[in-house]
């Protein structure tokens, strides 16, 4: 069953084209790799997704729906949730403020004055997610600047699970992180498939993406321009895709070991 | 519980749970308390009831101002116009008033209308026309001030009528007007800022606009209310102020967003946005209203008190960096 399907997106900024008409599909619980060469626009692509870059032209499905006209926070309610490579997260304000940003639950107060948010309740759940993504943060009240670079990434996965999210997009959330970090990345994204949620993977680290993914969507100048089933490819044609024909034996070796 | 209270981080943790629970930082209370002392033991007629009264009456313009100075800062924003829409605001009123001759209660909406809208424009210059905040509201600043002294002629108008002139010098139960309605109007921001989802949304657009965008807030429109209310509160203060001095003076307010802005970051709003409470704001706003009565009642020229506030802002501003680099990675 496709959950969402991109059909021919458009997006220029000023005299800039960075997608000249993307064709991508992933279907429900599907683990989709997205590479490609730093410029290609995968960034670009994923942000169109979300909704934060409105594309020139095209058409976005997401379960059934057409979503290109929708804002962020529309998409959001629909389940589509991101992970941003900077993190996006408030850096002043606590663990519960930021899973809970722009969803905040709220109670009357009194009975009366509507519109309160509920902090004990977002602390509650809050404290019960970070506990499930079996992490370990100092307190959940400290605002999150004060956190290391993994702990603020879980608090940033956390926000993107807390709301059943149908498609999770992970930008590099690997880039940042020491080796044991990496793994439980990546067995959350084993998780998460098991639970029927689709993730669109975006890395660098290629055997990353090999080992976790269904498919394989190779994005150049621009264009997908490759689409691969993980299992049948391997290291060397992907490399190759990424850069474009041409002896790769050598790149890949490299990959391969790094 | 005893050895735990002679530990070094005890003071640490009575500063993090104010920060956290009562949204306030603990030194400017402490600046405040000191500041009180040291005006008490300089002059004696600083410890009186009807003295603390003044000053109360004397913060209650200024502490309208910085509760919407809070805001618009907490939100990564900055509002220079403040002190000229309230003066304009104040023309305006007294216009309605006065000149039209029309009930009071229309003089009151004038004033808050006349700020609102000066806001609104302000707002919606920030957001649509992407002209950076400083500078549509410094150009506000002149355009606001400048109205002022068209709609009056460059003369205060007088002859406001009995019901206006109640707001600015009544007091009931012997309060003066303006301190209840400054203590009503901070009540209902600091829960605004506080526990509402608008409060929140507020200060993680100061604190990162880019998150509150992938959030799913309306990041442009909620600038565009978080000025509005800014420019209404200065209109607000335009119409105390008019009501205590019973006259509407298009010279009103000059200089007043230093004070504001002052008062706010000295209640602990992050310059930057993403930190603000309006507990902190009003503690800021008193330490301003002691100063300035203490140097007064010092007989400290005027003069000197202008150049009093400019150095707080500045050193306010240097603590509070100081602070943050050391204790945080952002």
């Amino acid at each position: 069953m496709t959950l969402l399907s991109l059909h021919g997106i458009r997006k220029s900024f000023g005299a800039v084209d960075v997608l000249h008409g993307v064709d991508l599909s992933v279907a429900a619980g599907e683990v989709v790799g997205l590479v490609g060469d730093n410029g290609a626009g995968k960034s670009t692509l994923m942000k169109t997704i979300t909704g934060i870059y409105r594309a020139d032209s095209g058409s976005i499905e997401f379960d059934g729906k057409d979503i290109l006209t929708l804002d962020p926070g529309q998409r959001r309610e629909l389940g589509i949730e991101m992970i941003y490579q900077d993190l996006s997260l408030a850096k002043q304000q606590d663990v519960a403020a930021n899973i809970f940003l722009g969803r905040e639950p709220t109670k009357k107060l009194f009975g009366l004055f509507p519109g309160i948010v509920d902090k004990a309740e977002m602390d509650r759940q809050a404290a019960k997610m970070i506990e499930r993504l079996g992490a370990h943060l100092p307190s959940i009240n400290r605002s999150v600047g004060s956190f290391s670079g993994g702990q603020q990434q879980t608090v940033a996965i956390a926000r993107a699970l807390t709301f059943n999210p149908k498609l999770v997009i992970m930008d590099e959330p690997t880039a940042a992180l020491a080796v044991r970090e990496v793994q439980s990345v990546l067995d959350l994204i084993r998780r998460l498939r098991s639970e029927g949620i689709a993730v669109i993977l975006i890395s660098h680290r290629l055997n990353d993406v090999l080992s976790v993914t269904d498919r394989i969507v190779v994005l150049r100048h621009g264009r997908a321009d490759a689409d691969l089933v993980t299992a049948k490819t391997n290291m060397n044609e992907v490399v190759s895709r990424i850069v474009g024909g041409g002896d790769t034996s050598a790149a890949a070796a490299h990959e391969q070991r790094g | 519980m005893a050895s735990e209270m002679a530990q070094p981080g005890f003071w640490a943790r009575v500063q993090r749970a104010s920060v956290e629970r009562l949204h306030i930082r603990l030194e400017s209370l402490v600046v405040l308390l000191a500041l009180s002392a040291a005006m008490a033991v300089l002059s004696p007629f600083f410890l009186s009831l009807s003295n603390f009264l003044n000053i109360l009456l004397a913060t209650s313009t200024i502490g309208v101002l910085a509760i919407a100075a809070t805001f618009v800062i907490g939100s990564g924003g900055l509002d220079l116009s403040l002190g000229s829409v309230m003066g304009l605001a104040g023309v305006a009123g007294a216009f309605v008033a006065v000149n039209l001759g029309w009930p009071s209660v229309f003089a009151v909406i004038a004033c808050i209308l006349a700020g609102g809208l000066a806001g609104y424009i302000n707002g919606q210059l920030v957001t649509r026309a992407f002209v950076p905040a400083f500078i549509v509201t410094l150009g506000m600043l002149g355009l606001a001030r400048g109205l002022a002294l068209v709609i009056s002629q460059g003369r205060a108008i007088y002859g406001l009528p009995a019901a206006i002139v109640y707001i600015g010098q009544g007091r009931p139960f012997g309060i003066p007007m303006p301190v209840i309605l400054l203590v009503l109007t901070a009540i209902v921001a600091h829960c605004v800022l506080a526990y509402t989802r608008f409060g929140r949304h507020t200060l993680a657009l100061g604190d990162s606009e880019g998150a509150a965008r992938a959030a799913g807030i309306r990041v442009e429109h909620h600038r565009r209310i978080i000025y509005t209310l800014s420019g209404a509160l200065a209109g607000l203060a335009g119409l105390l102020f008019t009501a205590r001095v019973n006259a509407g003076d298009p010279t009103a307010g000059i200089n007043y967003e230093l004070t504001a802005i002052t008062a706010a970051i000295i209640g602990g709003t992050n310059l930057f946005g993403g930190r603000a409470s309006i507990l902190g704001t009003m503690i800021g706003a008193l330490i301003m209203g002691v100063l300035q009565n203490g140097l007064t009642l010092l007989a400290v020229q005027s003069y000197y008190q202008q150049m009093a506030i400019g150095a707080v802002l500045i050193l306010a501003v240097f603590i509070d960096q100081y602070q943050v680099r050391k204790e945080s990675r952002v």
